[in-house]
């Protein structure tokens, strides 16, 4: 399949700390793409050498089949861009924002009039038009944004943490609208640390840590792959004590966090029977989850 | 620091479509700014104008009014450009994020900071410009030679805009730009030949006056107003320009420095 995005041992580091360290990818046309990682992990500064706004300091990236940042200029014009933090203009209206940023890339204001009625519907924004950028929801923020992103019709879409700070109803018409996108056949690059946004939105992913990949592959391989595919977490003032006498003996790998006992199991049977005869217990018996293999690939430890 | 950051000025016509984003903010604000070029220096001007103008006879050959004239449009457009790529400039690239969104597009920085300048130059060509008319109007000019204040009051902003972008570039808040309006600015205004002849100075005051930028757009700007060829008119443009030019790639080589990160 044809390659859009190509990192080849991509490497940079700021002040002696390395924060991009060795990193190969390769994404598909028509592919959504996550990068996922704790704070710090690489993801930001992966996707800056990616879209050639930064120079590695080691090893080559490919966008569209320009090499990157030598060509960024000309692979841009077909490169959408929704940022981590909002950076609308906060002078303007809606549809300014649109016919300003549609300008940036060349176009017409014509062809980018034409386009905004569009790009508005796309982004459920039809009646705000005219509306001034900060009397507009943060949800509303982000879906001009996502629209900003399309005016040039691009065919690759980087997303740096689409939905951070959004609500559940405004995460959901993000993840509608993405999913739209891929459908349209558009690849979309998008870096998250919801699991669940992952686990829904892309057909494949890579785990980040210290700069390194480590781990590739779909949702689903990614957890048959790392993890068992049963988890029994067990709470109660008692967990702990429990768990130095029987977690060991009930599963394959355990972790005790707090009060809460994670118990990853291939059967959860006689883990489930067993329980429940322990009154001072409760217990949850789900599938494992991407969230699973992300704490385990990363750590449980917190990252600041 | 890196080899790239140092590399020459790539420019390209890519840096029209931000001057135009600049320019329809400020179409919505035009009100209050068009007052805000006009009230700082038409105050000053008449102030001193008539209070010290009424003590003094003449100065240089003329009314100490026609003196002030000439002098106020200069420092109105240093005031002007060094505002815009100051403040304004800071909010766009730090506060507002506004550079970020544009170099996710296929503009470069090279761009982005070739329109901050022509933008804080447009900015001096209208402070210097509506100065200009006041002064039209208050008949402190018949010359026609004033006309060729426009393009200055243009060579101005461009020495002031590429000047101010440099403290912009280095800048980590807004209270930094203190130190260059108390520290360049001010000390310009005062030795530069805006109020009086820089002969007036001590002798090492004038050497000092003699290599800031602001003398010779003052040096340009009083002979125009009074309808004479300025002397030496190729020596202070040569000036102004090398400013423009040599403060522009400095402050490209700390923006790119600063936005590497």
């Amino acid at each position: 399949m044809n390659t859009v995005i190509r990192a080849t041992g991509l490497q940079k580091s700021y002040g002696g700390q390395r924060v991009v360290d060795g990193l190969d990818l390769a994404i598909r046309k028509g592919e959504c793409f996550g990068l996922l990682g704790p704070n710090g992990a690489g993801k930001t500064t992966t996707l800056r050498m990616l879209l050639g706004l930064i120079a590695p300091d080691a090893g080559s990236a490919m966008l569209l089949d320009l090499p990157v940042p030598q060509a960024a200029r000309e692979a841009r014009i077909r490169v959408g861009v929704v940022p981590q933090m909002d950076n609308l203009d906060p002078d303007f209206t809606v549809a300014e924002n649109l016919l300003v940023y549609g300008r940036y890339f060349g176009m017409k204001d014509s062809e980018i009039e034409a386009r905004i009625p569009s790009l508005l519907e796309f982004a459920s924004l039809s009646n705000k038009r005219d509306a001034k950028v900060p009397t507009l929801s943060g949800g509303m923020k982000r879906r001009l944004t996502l629209a900003r992103a399309l005016v040039n019709d691009p065919d690759v879409i980087f997303l740096d943490e689409p939905t951070t700070g959004l609500d559940p109803q405004a995460r959901h018409l993000i993840w509608q609208r993405l999913r739209e996108l891929t459908q349209q056949g558009k690849t979309l690059l998008l870096t998250t640390h919801f699991m669940d946004e992952a686990e829904r939105l892309c057909h494949r992913l890579a785990v980040l840590d210290n700069g390194k990949l480590i781990s590739q592959g779909s949702p689903r391989e990614l957890i048959e792959q790392n993890i068992e595919p049963q988890v029994v977490e067990v709470f109660g003032e008692t967990s702990g004590a429990w768990a130095e006498k029987y977690a060991a003996g009930f599963s394959q790998r355990f972790e005790v966090s707090g009060e809460s006992v994670f118990c990853y199991v291939k059967d959860a049977q006689p883990l489930v029977d067993h329980l429940q005869a322990q009154s001072a217990l409760r217990y949850l018996h789900r599938p494992a989850n991407l969230e699973d293999v992300f704490l385990k690939l990363t750590g449980r430890e917190m990252r600041e | 620091m890196s080899s790239h950051y140092f590399a020459l000025p790539r420019l390209s016509l890519r840096f029209f479509p931000i001057w135009q984003r600049h320019w329809l903010v400020w179409k919505k604000i035009a009100a209050p700014s068009i007052l805000g070029h006009l009230a700082d220096p038409v105050i000053y001007m008449l102030g001193l104008g008539y209070g010290l103008g009424s003590l003094l006879p003449e100065m240089g050959g003329m009314s100490y009014m026609a003196f002030l004239a000439a002098g106020t449009v200069c420092y109105s457009t240093m005031n002007s450009a060094s505002f815009e790529a100051l403040y304004s400039g800071f909010a766009r690239m730090h506060e507002q994020r506004t550079w970020e969104a544009i170099l996710n597009t296929p503009v470069s920085l090279d761009d982005v900071v070739l329109s901050e300048i022509l933008w804080a130059a447009t900015k001096s060509l209208m402070s210097g410009a509506a100065v200009l008319v006041v002064i039209w109007v208050l008949g402190l000019s018949h010359s026609l030679m004033s006309l060729w204040m426009i393009p200055l009051a243009l060579l101005i902003g461009l020495a002031f805009a590429a000047l101010g972008l440099i403290m912009t570039a280095l800048a980590p808040a807004y209270d930094f730009f203190m130190y260059y309006f108390t520290l360049v600015i001010t000390p310009m205004m005062l030795l530069c030949g805006v109020f009086f002849p820089v002969s007036q100075l001590p002798q090492g005051f004038q050497i000092v006056a003699g290599a800031l930028p602001l003398t010779h757009a003052v040096d340009l700007a009083r002979p125009l107003m009074n309808g004479t060829v300025p002397p030496q008119a190729m020596l202070h443009i040569g000036v102004l320009l090398a400013y423009a030019l040599i403060a522009f790639y400095v402050s490209l080589v700390l923006f790119r420095r600063r936005l590497s990160r």
